[in-house]
């Protein structure tokens, strides 16, 4: 299997946020401002690949019918890693992000590729798969994050460029629905145009 | 008197799809035609109250007085993943037609977030098990309320002229926002 | 690549050996960062009461249950050298738009605020986080003693200007200074007595 197309799908193509529509609640939750999207989209890489790497090494000792619980208990202690680092390392962040730390174990993006890739294939592709969806989900984030924190706070990373409130809708719960509607729309029309 | 507020509170003030952002997946997967969603409401509505009062529970007893609540994500999965199992054999037992119904939501409750969301969230507020029983109950009120409404809204917009770009998830999402943004209206509901 | 069979047993055991060997890398982990996450809340606490009580030397913590509400206010009474200083009071309030805001007050020998360091709250970004991030309602409160003037919001009949489109967050800055003045209060009158 070419590792790089492997890889770069994840990226672009089979984007987890604007290709596939997985792992929505963390998208809109915590993209409020650039730093807390790619937290949380990097927290969400190290879960995936670690989780990755793990059931493509026991796939042959899981009998199929408790596959599903399985990996669901092995991406949740991989959780409990990221969110106990986080609390000890990287304070601000994680009260930022607060409850959806653990809720990455119910990330469709991650119980996902378990199913459909780590639990099927060896070990150095489901790490390269993992690395692509994960970071691809990451670049969603921060994207997300960049522009809602940019017209929302006048801030891109906590730097404030204009010392005023930004347009706070953005920052906002509905913000979020309509700036990644907006996303998506933008990236579909671009996605149609190149395939033209 | 509380309860009423817990209740208000979760439904309107505090909409778990439209202001906390649980459960989107379902919202936003399975609400394109009214009685699926109020299917899908129904078997939340079940599934969320036993597993914020069965994790309420874990968390008393076991987990807290042993030190273990680093393993609160470990179990409240399991518990979870085990519950819905567990509603899926019995329904299928006791009321076929209603197994039918909800067909395949079921399974796909086990990774709705709103689930594992509010049993978390129970705990962080300190609620005891009467305050956390109304409270998974009002959420999953909450998420029906969003869910038939938008179901409602979407089945409006297949209907209207869209435009191209926004067909389909796009202008569903700016459709959630607005939702979403009347929603807040209801800030000043509770004192 | 032949599979386990999925019998009940095979399933049973996997899913407990699975679970097993999880609970224990979360136990490691556990033990590892125990350390720093205790140094971590430890640093918040100390920097908190140092932003509302400069200038001592060591602390006496003491708790106290106030006349409503679930959770003790914690007094942590400020020495310089033998000489008391004052007091940083961890308040709470349930009043917020969002629910729960801490809150670290300090107070005087006087009784008079010193300064207010709102802890933890999840209020609406731009409006209510005002009220832990701007000075408007701090500004109003220091100097003065809860005890001398009516701690409410305006619309509350008291004198204090509540942030524009954020009364809720206002009243609840008031409510958790109130609950720490009046538990200060209570503990003092008991030991009076």
């Amino acid at each position: 299997m070419n590792q790089w197309k492997n890889f770069a799908k994840g990226i672009i193509k089979e984007n987890p946020v604007f290709a596939m529509l997985l792992g929505m609640c963390p998208t809109l939750a915590v993209t409020s401002s650039a730093i807390n999207g790619l937290g949380m989209g990097l927290a969400t890489t190290f879960v995936l690949v670690m989780s990755n790497v793990v059931i493509s090494l026991i796939k042959a000792m899981v009998p199929d019918k408790v596959r599903i619980p399985v990996f669901i208990v092995v991406i949740a202690s991989f959780v409990t890693v990221v969110d106990l680092v986080m609390a000890g390392f990287a304070p601000g962040l994680h009260s930022a992000l607060g409850v959806f730390i653990p809720l990455i174990v119910v990330n469709c993006v991650v119980l996902g590729r378990a199913e459909a890739f780590a639990s099927k294939n060896n070990l150095v592709s489901s790490v390269f798969d993992g690395l692509g969806m994960g970071l691809g989900f990451a670049f969603a984030l921060t994207l997300l994050g960049s522009i809602r924190e940019i017209i929302g706070n006048y801030s891109i990373f906590g730097l404030k460029f204009i010392q005023t409130d930004g347009i706070l809708l953005f920052i906002l719960p509905p913000g979020a629905f309509i700036t990644l509607g907006f996303l998506i729309a933008l990236i579909n029309h671009l996605t149609r145009k190149a395939k033209a | 008197m509380e309860y009423i507020i817990i209740i208000i509170s979760t439904v309107f003030v505090s909409n778990i799809v439209l202001a906390n952002f649980l459960g989107i997946c379902p919202f936003l997967g399975v609400s394109n035609k009214v009685n699926t969603a109020a299917g899908m409401a129904a078997a939340v509505l079940f599934v969320l109250t036993i597993a914020t009062i069965v994790t309420w529970l874990i968390q008393q007893y076991i987990l807290n007085p042993f030190g273990l609540g680093f393993l609160q994500t470990i179990s409240f999965i399991l518990i979870i993943a085990a519950l819905v199992q567990a509603v899926e054999i019995i329904l299928k037992k006791v009321s076929p037609p209603l197994y039918q119904a909800l067909g395949v939501f079921l399974p796909l409750i086990t990774t709705n977030c709103a689930v594992l969301g509010v049993a978390l969230l129970t705990i962080q507020k300190d609620y005891n098990l009467v305050q956390g029983t109304f409270y998974a109950v009002g959420n999953s009120l909450g998420f029906g309320l969003a869910l038939i409404i938008f179901a409602g809204l979407r089945e409006h917009l297949e209907l209207m002229d869209v435009p191209k770009g926004m067909r389909g998830m796009p202008i569903a999402l700016v459709v959630a926002g607005i939702l979403s943004l009347a929603f807040m209206g209801f800030a000043n509901l509770v004192k | 690549m032949a599979k386990k069979e999925s019998t009940f047993t095979n399933m049973l055991l996997t899913l407990f050996i699975v679970t097993a060997i999880s609970s224990l890398a979360a136990a490691t982990v556990y033990n590892i960062t125990k350390g720093p996450i205790a140094e971590v809340q430890r640093i918040k606490q100390q920097k908190a009461i140092e932003d509302v009580m400069p200038g001592f030397t060591t602390i006496q913590r003491v708790s106290a249950m106030p006349e409503s509400g679930a959770d003790s206010v914690i007094f942590f009474k400020g020495y310089r050298d033998t000489l008391e200083i004052g007091v940083a009071v961890t308040t709470y309030t349930y009043l917020g738009y969002s629910g729960y805001v801490k809150m670290m007050v300090g107070f005087d020998m006087d009784k008079k605020i010193t300064n207010v360091k709102v802890l933890d709250q999840k209020e609406t970004p731009g409006l209510g986080t005002k009220m832990a991030d701007s000075l408007q309602l701090i500004h109003q409160v220091i100097g003065k003693n809860p005890g001398e003037f009516k701690l409410a919001v305006k619309k509350d009949g008291g004198q204090i200007d509540a942030i524009t489109a954020a009364t809720i967050s206002s009243r609840a800055f008031c409510d958790g200074i109130l609950r720490a003045y009046n538990t200060l209060d209570k503990v003092e009158n008991e030991k009076n007595k």
